[in-house]
């Protein structure tokens, strides 16, 4: 199947280890990936913050940019929750009944990596090798707005090696919430160090989860406290195999060729 | 445009933004350890009884379902019941604020000659501040709801909907009853059958010689003219029956078209709210009845920004709101901050959209921002109130109403900017990069950007981004 990566910006910049895993892992699957050009964000920061306007041409540009395929996947449930939610409600507030149609049909052909993995190409043994004690933390918007469901969890009680544990209170947010984050540091960071808690409650070497933006409130935090315990995007996980270099301990290495 | 709920007046709007207020309840740890153990009894409580009801979704899509009807009609069925409740012996009063209701009530207990009234739990006095007011014109209200008992001889506010005492644990509650309660024996313990056995024998006093009750109304029945509250502990039916005069004050909202609509609200309420699968008391009445029950009954209708809330089409669903407060109990936000640094006394979820919507958004500006959009809130409430999608909404009206340009407005139109061009997109990537030199983990950033750091470390930027990596391949 050829399938369109929409990498998410926060991927591509902060943690491109994630995209590079999603495309390593569909191409090990027999599909094809395309990237394509132009792409940049989804707008999710303005939107959420209260910037509809500023956020229409980043809608008109991401609906246009994809359009042109028939799948989209992101390794990301809140980008994709705001593909799927909120970029016609954007863009008919702004008046743009045209846009609107357009992004909610682009909003059909995007999916979430394990919606993507679990319901369009039918796999929950992706052949992943991953020696690791790993608890899943479910993201609010992977849960809430996708409902992604157990299918992260089917797909990791497949992968050979790894030890699942699971995670008290998970369905509790961890307190990123994007600019909530910095407009109510206090109260995320008091539900960051109850998330915290959990994890550490459990004994696992890694924390996993499908948003890059969650691991990375949840990883800072963990690497503050100098706990040890690693916060490794879903897509890595599933990416790493058997294979020398690709299922070691560095969630970095685990998907360089 | 409809006029929002008038300042100065009633409790809708905090002293100071909700990250301030928050900061302090977050610095108390018995507080913390109080409302963490509330609310998770609560939710599981609820938990256990909701996951009874196999036809929960359902109840639930039909609670919408006649919300959504009662509100796109309300001046109708408003008027539908004023005709109701007066051809059964009541008056019906139209108070557009606080201001106005709160006068209303003075000069009907005056009228009444009395200058004590005992009241039952209620959301409305609460938000236009009735007992400040009935106070001022020398007017003695005595909540008799054990735990708006509490709150009141502890000369506290409120800070949960339904538990407004859950903030305060049995040691603190002895302690405001040996200092407040008129009468009680000071060898009291903290058990919580002698704690309510106290505060029994002081209510008992009460009711029984007092000509004069207020209520609020859990719901109005357009068709009948019938008034409903539904409780656990019974001081409500004694106020409802004990006294000559009667009188409730209701939200506009709170109407509902037919009698046969209440059977879906009641199987949904108790079980969102107390986790009970039907409340203890369910008290009902329809104008007066010669020679039973109070012989004088009034009916204060309170708009107070409710209009100005219907006026607004995605706005208009916080209207649908029966109080029962499951949405607070599941937020993670206010487990961890509790009711006070809402600054209304509409907490929670519910609470970031309907005060600021009651006010005015512009004096409300931080409420919207008191939640990660973690969408809990709108999987509990039993009538779908989409406060995410709310919240969402009155976040771009508060940027709206904002008159000249912020850090922030000026950041994020420069961030749109860039994300709209990918040259400048890729510069500014090649820039973080860049930052990795300066920023020492995220450490010297910036505010607001600082805030990042008081809890997490930031990652480096990598050395290559995924786009670089995918043109190299
Ligand atoms: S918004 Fe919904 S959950 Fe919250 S108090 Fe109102 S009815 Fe209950």
């Amino acid at each position: 199947m050829r399938i369109a990566l929409f990498v998410t910006c926060l991927a591509d910049t902060m943690f491109p280890q994630a995209a590079k895993a999603t495309v390593l892992l569909l191409e090990r699957l027999g599909h094809e990936v395309v990237f394509p050009d132009g792409q940049t964000c989804c707008g999710q920061m303005h939107i959420n913050t209260g910037y509809q306007p500023e956020a229409v041409p980043l809608v008109r540009r991401h609906a246009r940019i994809f359009d042109a395929y028939d799948v989209i996947v992101a390794p990301s449930g809140s980008c994709v929750g705001t593909v799927r939610q909120q970029h016609a409600m954007v863009a008919r507030r702004a008046g743009d009944e045209r846009l609107a149609s357009l992004a909610e049909s682009v909003a059909a052909r995007t999916y979430e990596l394990s919606e993507l993995l679990v319901d369009v190409l039918g796999v929950t043994d992706v052949g992943a090798y991953y020696p690791h004690r790993v608890t899943y933390h479910p993201t609010c918007h992977s849960l809430r707005v996708l409902r992604v469901g157990d299918r992260p969890l089917r797909l990791l009680r497949e992968v050979r090696g790894l030890g699942l544990v699971e995670l008290p209170a998970a369905e509790q947010c961890c307190g990123f919430g994007g600019t909530f984050a910095l407009k109510n540091a206090d109260t995320s960071t008091a539900m960051l160090a109850d998330k915290m808690h959990h994890v550490l409650s459990t004994g696992a070497d890694v924390c996993t989860a499908s948003d890059s933006s969650c691991l990375m409130h949840i990883g800072g935090g963990l690497s503050r406290l100098r706990t040890g315990v690693r916060a490794v995007h879903l897509a890595e996980i599933l990416a790493s195999t058997e294979q020398p270099g690709t299922a070691g301990a560095q969630s970095r290495s685990a998907v360089t060729r | 445009m409809p006029a929002t709920a008038p300042a100065g007046v009633g409790q809708l709007r905090g002293e100071e933004p909700f990250p301030a207020a928050a900061r302090r309840s977050l610095a108390d740890p018995q507080l913390r350890r109080n409302l963490r153990h509330a609310t998770t009894t609560i939710r599981g409580k609820s938990a256990a009884v909701i996951a009874e009801a196999p036809d929960w979704e359902q109840l639930r899509a039909a609670g919408a379902a006649v919300k959504a009807d009662t509100i796109a009609r309300l001046p109708e069925l408003l008027e539908q019941l004023e005709a109701k409740v007066t051809e059964a012996g009541g008056v019906v009063h139209w108070a557009a604020d606080a201001v106005e209701a709160n006068r209303i009530v003075t000069d009907l207990v005056r009228a009444a000659g009395t200058d004590r009234i005992i009241k039952v739990k209620s959301m409305a006095t609460q938000e236009i501040g009735l007992n400040e007011a009935l106070d001022s014109a020398g007017i003695t209200p005595v909540e008799t709801d054990l735990a708006e008992l509490i709150v009141q001889l502890g000369g506290d506010r409120p800070s949960h909907i339904l538990v407004p005492a859950i903030h305060r644990n049995r040691a603190e509650i002895r302690d405001i009853f040996l200092r407040a309660m008129p009468g009680v024996d000071p060898s009291l313990t903290d058990d919580p059958a002698a704690l309510a056995a106290a505060a029994r024998h002081y209510l008992r006093k009460t009711f029984l010689s007092t000509p004069v009750a207020v209520s609020g109304a859990n719901f109005a029945v357009a068709e009948t003219g019938t008034l409903a509250v539904v409780e656990s502990e019974g001081n409500g039916r004694m106020c409802l029956t004990l006294p000559e005069t009667l009188i409730t004050i209701m939200g506009v909202e709170k109407v509902v078209p037919t009698w046969r609509d209440l059977e879906v609200f009641l199987q949904l309420l108790p079980r969102a709210s107390t986790g009970e699968r039907m409340n203890p008391y369910t008290s009902m009445w329809t104008g007066v009845t010669p020679g039973d029950g109070p012989q004088a009954f009034h009916l204060v209708l309170l708009d107070n920004g409710r209009s100005a809330v219907l006026a607004d089409e995605v706005g208009r669903q916080a209207l649908w709101c029966i109080r029962c407060s499951a949405c607070l109990n599941v937020c993670p936000v206010y487990e961890r901050t509790g009711g006070h640094a809402y600054g209304s006394v509409y907490p929670g979820p519910i609470g970031a959209v309907l005060s600021p919507q009651l006010t005015g958004v512009a004096e409300n500006t931080s409420l919207p921002y008191a939640s990660t959009l973690c969408g809990a809130c709108y999987d509990a409430c039993p009538v779908k109130i989409d406060i995410p999608e709310l919240l969402v909404h009155l976040r771009a009206e508060v940027v709206e109403s904002r008159r000249r340009p912020t850090a922030e407005s000026i950041a994020m139109a420069a961030a749109a900017h860039t994300m709209d061009r990918v040259g400048w997109y890729e510069a500014a990537q090649r820039a973080a990069r860049l930052s990795r030199l300066a920023g020492r983990r995220g450490r010297g950033l910036p505010p607001p950007l600082n805030g990042w750091t008081v809890s997490r470390d930031l990652p480096d930027a990598p050395a290559e981004t995924f786009r670089d990596w995918w043109a190299r391949r």
